[in-house]
């Protein structure tokens, strides 16, 4: 679907207000989004809400052989879809240039900046080591697609927990999740990416920008930081030309934003440990529950299913039996056999229809005998005029006979046919069983 | 033409699948149907690219969904639906076509009737097992997954896997129908209480 134009009208608003400090949900101009974090049941999964933008993680492994020139380090693989859910415009096939951009920033934060330790995935040097695959899904898209992005995998890796392995000499035991309990990757650093709009050829700052904001920013400008203050990536984008005290301080508000998110992020990740240890109930059934008015959960229902058994033999005696089907393969040459004798070809009424009146004499056996009977009636008694007939009792449309030396020909070859009604019977249809054996 | 989207979550358990509706909406002239809307379903697993397990099952749910909708209304516009697996613990198929359904209700697309998705598992010793877990799946002998249809309990699709007697299949579509009631019932309820809200 193609997107909907931002009109002129809504573009001056949002420019005329981000200029009097003013933006449209309220917020001031360093203000994020409210955060919400949630968790699945399976390890690795969880769902970030940053204000109405929100994006689904899922982190898997499975053991590969290594790439050849870094045999001791497991694989890291991301891989961020935009779903059709999240905007009309995110057609399969149509988002390319977003999607590379979106996906090539995420690499950069989390794959360069070293914040896993890809040598401790490694089972047997050069043999086995850990993949691991993180997808994230963006279900809805408000804006700052990347920050939310950027949050959601690095929960997602806190998340997870890989199945325990020991390598004692030549053998390697994997173990599954009954045997022992699965163990988490290690993670040096979390890089969260701070996004900030700008407007006006970098006169106006906002951070967190949403979709409206997006849509009329003139350039963007990612920071990627953890909570020691390393910048772990930095990406401008948008061709905009910033001042270096501009970018010094995006930072400083990046650091301070970066420390409350991982904040939030390791409260969120104690939180759900302590409810596992706790046995209580987890996961996204649990956690949209009872927050809205739109959710609605029934306990599990016992179906009471004991006639079952008495409807199904009520059923089955009533049925009809299937029906018989014998098949007779009728063999025309080696290579050719027909099984059936298929229904009418409807196709063969429109070409033959012309050629019946002089040959055959009409579509239908039945309908032949009828019609000839009465045309012969008739015919025998206006058969020497020479002026044009027409023949009323046809079963084809009034046939207008120009000719009135066709009018003999026709008559004995109708007469005729009523005398061999079996012999010209066989034709058309034999005619018709060949066109369907050459089709 | 209204692009609405909306979006439904049912939960089996821990199996959670989001729906997401849009149309009716333009659609490209290649997919133009003259005389009704053109459906599109796209499933979207949790992990991996999307392989031919998700195009079979998209391919099975838009055939239910085309069942239902009243196309005729709307003659040359798409509706898309848009599944997106959040969890998935056993009886998927099931839940995604709950999910289909309540998104298209809440989209306001004119169906003529509700449908509900029912899974049945049969085990080795022939005990029929209604929405079954993952681990039951596994360990079944056959499973079979109905669509059936909210006006008089008709079937709309079926998708079976496994050995079974034309007996158990009976048996198993006659479950169906009977937890098809309480499907409906909780459809019924959660559209009063949203409908009644706002």
């Amino acid at each position: 679907m193609k997107e909907t134009p931002l009109s002129n009208c809504e573009r001056r608003f949002l420019l005329r207000a981000i200029e009097e400090k003013k933006r449209l949900d309220g917020r001031q101009t360093y203000d994020y989004r409210n955060i919400k974090i949630s968790f699945g049941t399976d390890y690795g999964c969880c769902i970030v809400e940053l204000g109405k933008t929100r994006v689904l993680g899922q982190v898997s492994c499975e053991l590969v052989s290594p790439k050849l020139n870094r045999a001791t380090e497991g694989i890291l693989f991301f891989n961020l879809e935009l779903s059709q859910m999240a905007a009309p415009a995110f057609e399969p096939g149509r988002q390319s240039d977003l999607l590379v951009k979106l996906n090539r920033l995420l690499e950069r934060c989390l794959r360069n900046s070293k914040c896993i330790d890809t040598e401790s995935l490694c089972v047997v040097a050069g043999e086995k080591v850990w993949q691991i695959r993180v997808d994230l899904h963006l279900l809805n898209h408000d804006g700052n697609i990347i920050d939310a992005a950027s949050i959601a995998a690095i929960v997602a890796l806190c998340h997870f927990r890989r199945p325990d392995v020991s390598v004692q000499g030549d053998e390697v035991t994997l173990y599954t999740l009954e045997e022992r309990d699965p163990v988490p990757l290690s993670i040096h650093h979390m890089p969260i990416c701070v996004s900030f709009a700008f407007f006006q050829q970098g006169t106006y700052l906002l951070v967190d920008p949403n979709e409206r904001e997006e849509r009329v920013m003139d350039g963007l400008l990612v920071i990627a930081m953890n909570k020691h203050r390393e910048i772990c990536t930095i990406q401008s984008s948008g061709g905009i030309m910033l001042l270096k005290d501009q970018v010094l301080r995006c930072s400083k508000i990046a650091g301070v934003k970066v420390a409350e998110i991982t904040e939030l992020i390791q409260k969120a990740l104690a939180n759900d440990q302590k409810v596992r240890k706790e046995g209580g109930k987890f996961g996204f059934a649990e956690s949209i529950a009872n927050q809205r008015i739109t959710a609605f959960r029934m306990e599990k229902a016992p179906i009471d299913t004991s006639d079952v058994e008495e409807k199904a033999e009520e059923i089955i005696s009533e049925a009809e039996p299937p029906s018989e089907v014998v098949s007779k393969p009728v063999l025309w040459t080696p290579g050719t056999a027909q099984i059936g004798e298929g229904i009418e070809n409807s196709w063969g009424d429109l070409e033959d229809s012309e050629k019946e009146d002089e040959d055959e004499g009409g579509s239908d056996e039945a309908i032949i005998l009828d019609s000839i009977k009465m045309d012969t009636g008739e015919v025998s008694n206006i058969g020497s005029q020479d002026a044009p007939i027409v023949l009323s009792d046809s079963e084809e449309e009034e046939m207008i006979i120009l000719e009135p030396d066709k009018n003999p020909k026709k008559i004995r070859t109708q007469t005729i046919s009523a005398t061999q009604v079996k012999a010209p019977s066989k034709k058309p249809v034999k005619k018709r069983k060949k066109k369907r054996a050459a089709n | 033409m209204k692009q609405v989207l909306k979006e439904s979550l049912p939960a089996n358990g821990d199996t959670s699948v989001l729906a997401g509706v849009y149309g009716p909406a333009e659609v490209k002239v290649s997919k133009e149907i003259f005389n009704k809307a053109t459906l599109e379903v796209t499933l979207r697993p949790k992990i991996g690219l999307p392989g031919v397990a998700e195009k079979s099952r998209e391919r099975l749910i838009r055939n239910t969904c085309e069942a239902v909708v009243l196309g005729a209304l709307h003659p040359r516009t798409s509706i898309t639906v848009v599944l997106q697996v959040v969890s998935d613990a056993g009886s998927l198929l099931a839940c995604c076509l709950n999910a289909a359904c309540m998104a298209l209700v809440d989209a306001g697309v004119p169906m003529r009737a509700l449908f509900c998705g029912v899974t049945c598992a049969l085990d080795s010793d022939g005990t029929l097992l209604l929405d079954p877990t993952a681990k039951q799946e596994k360990e079944a002998r056959a499973v079979l997954t109905f669509a059936l249809d909210s006006v008089e309990r008709k079937l709309l699709m079926s998708t079976t896997k496994g050995l079974y007697s034309d007996a158990e299949l009976q048996q198993c579509l006659a479950a169906a129908q009977a937890a098809s009631q309480h499907v409906f019932r909780f459809y019924r309820e959660s559209l009063q209480r949203r409908y009644s809200k706002s």
